[in-house]
């Protein structure tokens, strides 16, 4: 176990090598000189002077690149061209309200998918499997924004019986602690200010969560159809066990793991959507953080952004892949 | 009144849009309280379905299955699934084949056995944990405290093998079924692993049901012997009858393929002609005539009863030409 | 034993008269009995066939903004005699623009799945073939592109390169690399141990020999395959890049992902606008993931569901 840590970082440290030395020279590449380059039409004398203290951009290229690795290293991972804020700060300012509605996305594929894709084995073939398995397709192919785009339209313009953007509404007032607005709200005990975040959060969760639902759907039940067939099931069913443990001890406990092993990749599907879901919804996360900086050209945030990235997914990999050692015993190294 | 007393048994699975396939017959043997019954016959002759067809455990979608299963008086194919549940694991048990397959890998030894001990006896926790324990000791699992923690891949076969076996009799069962219970071991295993489930079982009172293809385990462990072939039986006997005097042409084939030590070298194996798809139905005669060196028209006109008073004393075969003694 | 045994075994290939029939043409049986594969073929013939025949299919040239005066504040042009489908909020015909985004799609999509395949396989045939050092390097450029999820990737790389369609199809074949990378290497890695391998070394084969003539024509199917679910995907990335600002900088540009965005802003007068786009890429994508399915299911049958 502890090597697998090891060595997961020590290929996060590479990586992060490889990415920072892509980014070094793609700014280097650019017509004109650097400061120019990542200010782009901002750029006046004294923020192309700025611009050069702040990187180094006047110094030799190996002392520029140590230095780069320098900030790096110390969690500086440089500030927005336009607000001067560093990225490191917005992230975590914005974050929360990304994590928020990627826990509810996957709340929602999860409390869904895993019965839906149980109860779908075990009526193979009936209409509930063939309605499942063509809506988990459906799923899959249709993209998160349009279905974050239908939902608004359908759901909250047409029928009103949700808001349209936000996370929450402006009249209330509410107070934020951890960001998380939900949780604070329950902290806060302003339970108003929670249900209305919740309420926020149910179409943009909805639209968010498609791709995570169909997945997991789609494996529970391959995963559920397999171990039906497995003799272990056979043996439990000699044992004369009530057919409630069965389902649950032995059938579903085994079909779960494969399902689990994907939730590193969901993790990976629940960033990406969010860019998606939070520019369609008008969410303060790093969906839209990141949006806006291909909007306005910040290259900085963007590549900021990309570093940071890096290091969210393959802690959540890393975090996913050693909690599969506690669900699986034959994966635990005695 | 017989423990078990299987009669007329028929299972045909039927394929969506597709043909229906027979796979037992018309089987009809009996086990006695405390006997050990062997059924043996080649691959495909019906003795695995027949023994899930007994303890319930066909699927259901697309199976049909018709006769009776007489256990203890009450015929087992009307009970409920619920009803069948409450009898299996307590009044009846299996042995599977396979034992790398047959446990649940996320769950601990001892897991596997106090669930089954909880289900069907009152224990609260520390006691089945116990009895589990004890159980795995008395199957020959060395270490039985730590090894209830463990898991099933931390385990051999041959262990496996025994925690099966351990599960199968955790409940004082009267009838075990044991299917195949050694033909996945290795061979070193075998014959250990085959003593200690003879030996429990008739330190217990156990009846059994004993599955195989091998002739060797038969004279081994069991008292009466069916010899299955098709999907039905072809032949009953004692087993001390059955090797000194069989009768169905079948019996004298398959003990006649078996080498003898005492041939003289060079003497050619005899394996039984053909092979088990020339086939004639049951309806129509004698389903093992196309491979049968005598068979005549008697044997193709219709169908053959289990028939022999002749024979002795138990001892009945499904033959128009049963064999003489003494062949 | 299982009842399963007792069914029997599967009646002999005389039979049913495919014995002697080439993994290809059994694999074409398969596919052509498998009745989700062939509406997801049809699907994406459909589709190509609108995208190569754009200029013929459509009443009038795309982009144009022609009609704009007609378009006000508050509506959007419904049906005509002269637009069937309408105009769009642009003032361009609607159908025309969504043929023109079938074209747009399967461009940017073909070609950039053409360069992800071919960059990928590239490494992945070196990191397999090759095995060693070389292999070492190439995985460890894959993981620097896989370490951020593929459509960050793709947004990112789209955005350091610039708006415009050719950044949009070097971003999407940057994500795409490292799965034909991994493809192939698995593939190449898994054949190194078969019998037929040794058996040509020992005939005296030379490596590359054996890799190019063999290996390779062996790993055809999978890639195949990936190929066609890549294009799904690949579908939806161009939409979602567009989506997001990063292809060509005219906003009233003929490209089914852009379309959408505008669409937001008259989402409650004209919802249509949001509807036929969205939905061309729903079916689009559908079509090419039936397709892969059913391909992989006929190169590579499995008895269960």
């Amino acid at each position: 176990m502890l090597s697998l840590v090891v060595r997961r970082l020590g290929l996060l440290v590479v990586v992060l090598f490889g990415l920072s030395l892509l980014l070094f020279a793609w700014v280097r590449a650019l017509p004109g000189d650097p400061a120019r380059a990542l200010l782009g039409e901002k750029a006046t004398p004294a923020g192309i002077a700025a611009v050069n203290e702040r990187y180094g951009f006047d110094q030799p290229v190996w002392q520029q690149y140590l230095t780069y690795l320098g900030q790096i290293v110390r969690g500086d991972f440089g500030a927005s061209i336009n607000t001067g804020e560093p990225v490191v700060t917005t992230f975590f300012e914005r974050f929360p309200a990304t994590i928020e509605l990627s826990i509810a996305a996957l709340v929602l594929a999860i409390a869904l998918g895993i019965p839906l894709g149980y109860l779908a084995a075990r009526r193979r073939g009936g209409w509930l499997d063939n309605i499942v398995v063509g809506w988990s397709l459906l799923g899959v192919v249709v993209p998160v924004f349009f279905l974050a785009v239908i939902l608004k339209y359908a759901l909250a313009i047409q029928f009103g019986w949700f808001p349209t953007s936000g996370r929450q509404n402006a009249r209330i007032d509410a107070t934020h602690i951890t960001n998380f607005y939900v949780l604070d709200g329950l902290l806060t005990r302003e339970w108003d200010a929670s249900w209305d975040a919740l309420v926020h959060l149910v179409l943009p969760a909805l639209a968010l969560g498609s791709i995570p639902l169909a997945i997991i759907v789609r494996i529970t039940r391959a995963s559920v159809l397999d171990v039906l067939s497995d003799d272990h099931v056979r043996t439990a069913q000699a044992k004369g066990l009530p057919r409630g443990v069965i389902s649950r001890r032995h059938v579903l406990r085994n079909a779960l793991l494969p399902v689990s092993t994907t939730l590193g990749l969901q993790a990976g599907a629940l960033l990406s959507g969010a860019v998606l879901t939070e520019t369609v919804f008008s969410i303060n996360g790093i969906g839209s953080y990141l949006f806006d900086a291909v909007t306005q050209l910040d290259y900085p945030v963007l590549q900021g952004f990309i570093l940071f990235i890096a290091v969210v997914y393959a802690l959540v990999n890393l975090v996913v892949d050693v909690s599969y050692g506690f669900i699986d015993p034959r994966v635990r190294v005695s | 009144m017989s423990l078990l007393e299987v009669e007329d048994l028929r299972v045909r699975f039927s394929r969506k849009g597709g043909p229906t396939t027979t796979a037992v017959d018309g089987v009809s043997f009996s086990v006695d309280a405390g006997e050990v019954v062997g059924l043996v016959g080649e691959s495909g002759c019906g003795k695995s379905v027949t023994s899930l067809a007994v303890m319930g455990l066909l699927p259901r979608r697309g199976t049909t299955v018709t006769g009776s299963v007489r256990f203890d008086g009450t015929d087992l194919l009307t009970l409920s699934p619920g009803q069948l549940a409450r009898r299996r694991g307590s009044d009846l048990a299996m042995v599977f084949q396979d034992p790398m397959t047959s446990l649940n890998p996320v769950l601990t030894l001892g897991r596997q056995l106090t669930e089954v001990l909880r289900t069907h006896t009152g224990m609260n926790r520390s006691a089945a944990k116990k009895e589990a324990v004890e159980l795995l000791g008395r199957v020959g699992i060395p270490d039985p405290r730590r090894r209830a923690g463990e898991y099933p891949h931390q385990l051999s076969g041959g262990m496996r093998q025994r925690v099966l076996i351990a599960i199968a009799l955790a409940c004082t069962p009267r009838l075990i079924i044991a299917d195949e219970p050694t033909t996945a071991l290795d061979v070193t295993i075998q014959a250990q692993v085959l003593d200690l489930l003879t030996a429990l079982v008739r330190e217990s009172g156990t009846a059994m049901v004993l599955i195989t293809h091998d002739l060797g385990v038969v004279a081994g462990t069991c008292d009466r012997v069916n010899v299955l072939y098709a999907g039905r039986v072809v032949e009953q006997a004692g087993k001390r009858e059955l090797f000194a005097e069989p009768r169905h042409r079948y019996t004298t084939g398959l003990l006649n393929a078996v080498p003898r030590v005492d041939a003289p070298e060079g003497t050619a194996l005899q394996p039984v002609p053909g092979s088990v798809r020339d086939l004639l139905p049951w309806a129509q005669g004698c389903a093992f005539s196309p491979r049968c060196g005598v068979a005549d028209e008697g044997c193709r006109s219709g169908e053959i009863a289990l028939s022999g008073s002749e024979h002795g004393a138990g001892h009945r075969a499904r033959c128009v030409h049963p064999a003489e003694v003494g062949v | 034993m299982s009842a399963v045994d007792v069914l029997g075994t599967p009646a002999p290939a005389e039979a049913t008269g495919e014995a002697g029939a080439g993994p290809w043409l059994s694999a074409w049986r398969r596919l052509r009995r498998n009745p989700s594969g062939i509406v997801g073929a049809v699907i994406v013939l459909v589709f190509v066939l609108v995208a190569i025949a754009a200029p013929l299919l459509a009443p009038y040239r795309p982009a144009t903004s022609e009609w704009f005066g007609e378009v006000t504040p508050t509506t959007v042009p419904g049906p005509s005699d002269e637009h069937l489908l309408g105009l769009d909020s642009f003032g361009s015909d609607l159908l025309t623009q969504l043929i023109y985004g079938a074209r747009s799609s399967l461009v940017i999509g073909v070609v950039s799945t053409a360069i992800g395949l071919a960059a990928g396989a590239v490494l992945g045939i070196l990191a397999g073939g090759i095995g060693g050092k070389v292999d070492t390097i190439v995985m460890r450029v894959v993981d620097v592109l896989l370490s951020i999820p593929a459509l960050l990737l793709a947004v990112s790389v789209a955005a350091l390169l610039g708006r415009g369609s050719f950044s949009i199809m070097l971003a999407i074949s940057a994500a795409q690399v490292p799965i034909f990378a991994r493809l192939l290497r698995a593939s190449l890695l898994a054949q190194r141990g078969q019998d037929y391998v040794v058996a040509l070394r020992s005939l005296g084969l030379r490596q590359r020999r054996i890799v190019v003539g063999h290996m390779l024509p062996n790993s055809l199917g999978p890639v195949l395959v990936q190929a066609t679910l890549t294009l799904a995907t690949a579908v939806i990335e161009v939409a979602a890049l567009s989506f997001l600002g990063l292809g060509d900088p005219n906003p009233a540009v003929a490209e089914w992902g852009r379309m959408l965005v505008t669409a937001q802003d008259r989402l409650d007068q004209a919802p249509h606008l949001a509807l036929y786009p969205g939905i061309a890429i729903a079916i689009t994508a559908l079509g090419f993931t039936l397709l892969g399915e059913a391909l992989r299911e006929a190169l590579d049958p499995r008895s269960s569901r």
